[in-house]
């Protein structure tokens, strides 16, 4: 590739191209939109002690299954579920099956843990490795006794020919299976017959991560380690302008100062520059970074003014924008509408905050290979990133995956491999780079800033017959193009443009803006603020109407149907999954609502001051509603009693690890509801640690979040994400339902509610 | 100048600033990385390991001072993770990521070593300290009245 072209807002593609800082980048603007077929399964091979059927298994002579999970574990289960799907259709097992976490390699497809995939894309093709190779070994057992493979089944890790009483066992059939092919097209078990598929399977790592054993990326040590720490200017771009080092070097265990790469415009995935302290230990790097003094040039966005920024944003959301979606005539019909009503809703930069900061050790090789180990949601771009780096070729790259601590998204961007990458060919030793809480929230990639108007028209009875929303913010594609200026491609399908409510006249709009720090995905992405102004805005409708607002909503979804936003204009990628398999089905999201009401006992009494909350939002393919039980104390403070989740994901493949998410979720929509809030001057960001971007803590915690499973037979959904934007409507509305204010900003600190 | 100081009942001579945080001598020094970071300023609580018994955030606690003491880390509570404590961890599926659970353990423990049976009050109070950004806070206090029942 000889230059990167704008990414353009129509695609959705896996991008490769060269920047201006001469770095070979591959990039994944969001696994969200990329094409959904991941199916192929490559052939078997053996090397006489073990069959691999394909790249996801291979059985040894002893009997174990090694199951490789090449997706990476940041809490969501990922490692437990991925072998129950392969165990399952290999009729493995479970005691025999032994997992190893894969390195980053294009052979495994899709690597990219985040858009809430592992699961809702690659379902099948998790089932074909079992299968496929379930098949090989019933057709090797079937050669040994000379019998039709249609006598023969496979259970509890062997193949049974059931007239003749006879069994191989699993380990037994290695040596009779090297010449057979594994089938293309294998037979999936039936629903009905799934053993692990569907059971609540405890944690695999559940003994390692409550024993200190578990090994994360700020974990790996190698021989002749060195300890890095890296000061990188405070605003986003900019670079040294002078440095004195002398103290730096002095302090005790310090062994090396040395400059990083410029930083690249625009940032891709590239290290942020700066200048690193490498010492013996942690502690002596940060104390020797301490030491240094350095002069900056702030660089092209050192005017970033956030509390600025927020007027231009609001300006922008409140003129006309650019059309993204049109039914009807939403002007017409407001101009027809008995009575009218308008709002904006503002909500904050966040950072992700994951509770393991970045970290990454690398080490260079003598055939000038890389190996790098890293808390990394996407080892093959840890790949292309180091590549590009360094200036070798990806399949030079050795990415290994620990696990995560946290991920929500800042882990996709393997920056802080390439930093440790670069370092160490710097200095010719391992090096291991970990970032402060301060770098973590200082240097992130982060959720946008929003502003949203919406506009509603009322007929003489109340009912909405036109609607208008128009969305502002800086857009993920700032982080990819130079030439961003808000809003496009897959985010208006994050809860914009897949509006399911029934009104004859609506219009879709984003606004424009600008962005001045790195911009990247959290947890939901544009969902959060999305779901926080609609849920938020047709509350308010309902109570102008002086009507439920559980009875509104339902209302509004008006009768059960499919909804297609390409009919009305948009462009609509349904999270790169098709329509037929994962429909905007109204029906489905009312049913959420309808359950999540009852598990509430909304419309019940409740006790004085307290209030109900409830949103519903349908996203990663999967639908959840939540009701909030909120009330205010005396001194004015917001208490989150309880909550309520009522989950649509389709099939299941783990109800306790999808029960843990809905209850993580409550908790990371609680955060940003009630605190979340990143704010920038003169470029630079101006929290550093928790006690400026506070999160809940266990005093906050409600005292029970609820969690029902909706029983669907479904192709299945996102689960780790889904969670998430209905939390920060639910609370507003609960909020305004125990106190009779309305919020329309986030976090509910600024209006001095925590 | 070396420091002298007990760490799971093992003595360790570590050759370090006096002023350096006990976490990163446990960590990058004695190797023992079940140990957080988290913040660097205790506010997590990641880092907590008990020092004589009590709940100390070793990212802020200089090496020094835990001289002639005995710290115990996660990897000391038990030989193979068989502590009341960690059994409910487990029986519940508590830990998400698991990163911040080494530090939510040990200052369980602490807790139910003074408070054999505490409210969800007295969970609330203990536990503050510690983050989860997973958000696994309703099931540490199922786990811990569990554990404080098998204790009991």
């Amino acid at each position: 590739m000889s230059s990167i072209d704008r990414i353009s807002r129509r695609e959705f593609l896996k991008r490769t191209g060269q920047a201006g800082g001469g770095m070979v980048l591959a990039l994944s603007v969001t696994t969200a939109c990329q094409p959904a077929a991941e199916t192929t399964i490559p052939m078997q091979t053996s090397d006489g002690s073990s069959i691999a059927a394909n790249v996801y298994v291979n059985i040894r002579d002893d009997g174990i299954v090694e199951i490789y999970c090449h997706r990476s574990e940041m809490g969501q289960g990922i490692r437990t579920c991925l072998p129950q799907v392969i165990a399952d259709e290999l009729e493995a097992d479970w005691d025999k099956v032994k997992l190893i976490q894969a390195l980053g390699d294009e052979k495994y497809g899709s690597q990219n843990t985040d858009g809430s995939t592992s699961i809702r894309r690659q379902f099948d093709m998790l089932r074909k490795a079992g299968a496929s190779a379930r098949e090989m070994l019933i057709t090797a057992a079937a050669g040994v006794w000379q019998v039709s493979v249609d006598e023969c089944v496979a259970r509890d890790h062997a193949i049974h020919h059931e007239s003749s009483g006879r069994s191989l066992g699993y380990g037994e059939l290695v040596a009779h299976a090297a010449d057979i092919e594994v089938p293309e097209d294998p037979v999936f078990k039936s629903p009905d017959d799934y053993k692990y598929i569907g059971k609540s399977m405890d944690n695999i790592d559940g003994l390692a991560m409550s024993t200190g054993q578990a090994n994360y990326g700020i974990d790996t040590t190698l021989p002749n380690m060195l300890y890095a720490s890296i000061e990188r200017c405070p605003a986003y771009g900019g670079s040294v302008k002078s440095l004195d080092s002398t103290a730096a070097r002095a302090v005790a265990g310090v062994i090396d100062v040395i400059s990083m790469p410029e930083p690249t415009s625009p940032p891709f995935f590239n290290p942020l520059g700066g200048v690193a302290v490498l010492a013996s230990n942690t502690w002596s790097a940060q104390q020797g970074r301490a030491a240094l003094e350095i002069e900056w040039d702030l660089g092209p966005n050192a005017q970033y003014d956030s509390e600025k920024y927020r007027e231009e944003l609001m300006a922008s959301c409140c003129k006309e924008g650019t059309s993204v979606l049109n039914r009807g005539d939403a002007e017409a019909g407001f101009v027809a509408a008995e009575s009218t009503h308008s709002a904006e809703y503002y909500a904050p930069h966040l950072a992700q905050a994951p509770m393991e900061p970045p970290a990454a050790t690398a080490q260079m090789n003598e055939d000038g290979s890389c190996d790098v180990w890293s808390c990394t949601q996407n080892p093959q771009s840890v790949q292309e990133t180091v590549a590009g780096v360094l200036g070798i070729e990806k399949e030079q790259v050795h990415a290994y995956v620990t696990l995560l601590g946290g991920g929500f998204g800042r882990k996709s961007k393997g920056d802080f491999a390439a930093e440790a990458a670069w370092l160490a060919r710097a200095t010719g030793r391992p090096v291991h780079v970990t970032w402060t809480r301060e770098d973590d929230i200082r240097h992130g990639y982060y959720h946008s800033v929003s502003a949203q108007h919406l506009k509603a028209g009322m007929d003489e009875n109340g009912t909405v017959t036109s609607w208008l929303h128009r969305s502002a913010f800086p857009s993920i594609g700032s982080t990819f193009s130079p030439d961003s200026t808000g809003p496009g491609g897959f985010e208006l399908g994050l809860g914009l443009v897949d509006n399911p409510y029934a009104i004859p006249n609506m219009r879709l709009e984003t606004g424009d803006a600008k962005a001045y720090i790195r911009i990247g995905w959290l947890r939901s992405v544009c969902n959060v603020y999305h779901a926080f102004a609609v849920g938020s805005f047709v509350d308010e409708l309902a109570h102008l109407a002086g009507e439920d607002p559980k009875d509104y909503l339902l209302a509004l979804l008006g009768p059960a149907r499919k909804i297609d936003p390409a009919d009305d204009g948009a462009e609509y990628g349904n999270y790169g999954q098709s329509l037929e398999t994962h429909p905007i089905d109204t029906g489905r999201i009312a049913a959420v609502l309808e359950k999540v009401a009852e598990m509430a006992g909304w419309g019940r009494e409740l006790p004085e001051g307290h209030g109900l909350g409830i949103a519903v939002h349908r996203s990663f393919l999967t639908t959840v509603g939540t009701v909030a039980e909120v009330s205010v104390d005396d001194a004015g403070k917001l208490r989150v009693h309880e909550l309520w989740t009522a989950i649509d994901a389709g099939r299941v493949i783990n109800p306790d690890r999808v029960t843990a998410q809905m209850e993580g979720a409550g908790i990371f929509g609680m955060s940003l509801t009630m605190h979340g809030e990143i704010t920038a001057k003169n470029g630079a960001v101006v929290q550093g640690n928790f006690d400026t971007y506070p999160v809940v803590r266990m005093n906050e915690a409600p005292t029970e979040i609820n969690v029902h499973i909706m029983d669907v037979d479904a192709p299945p959904g996102g689960v780790g994400e889904p969670g998430v934007p209905p939390v920060a409507p639910a609370i507003v509305n609960a909020y305004f339902a125990a106190s009779g204010n309305r919020v329309r900003e986030l976090p509910l600190r600024n209006a001095g509610l925590s | 100048m070396a420091i002298e100081i007990n760490i799971n009942g093992s003595a360790h001579s570590l050759d370090v600033d006096p002023k350096m945080p006990l976490l990163w001598a446990i960590r990058d020094l004695a190797g023992l990385t079940g140990t957080k970071f988290g913040c660097g300023k205790a506010l997590c609580g990641a880092c907590t390991v008990h020092i004589d018994g009590q709940p100390v955030r070793s990212c802020s606690y200089p090496v020094s001072a835990a001289v002639g003491k005995q710290i115990t880390t996660i990897e000391g509570l038990s030989e193979d993770g068989s502590h009341p404590v960690q059994e409910a961890w487990r029986q519940l599926n508590v830990p998400q990521c698991g990163y911040c659970q080494s530090g939510q353990i040990m200052t369980a423990v602490a807790l139910l070593e003074r408070n054999p049976n505490p409210t969800d009050a007295d969970i609330d109070t203990a536990m503050s300290g510690n983050i989860c950004r997973c958000g696994t806070y309703t099931r540490i206090r199922k786990a811990i009245h569990l554990a404080a029942e098998g204790q009991s």
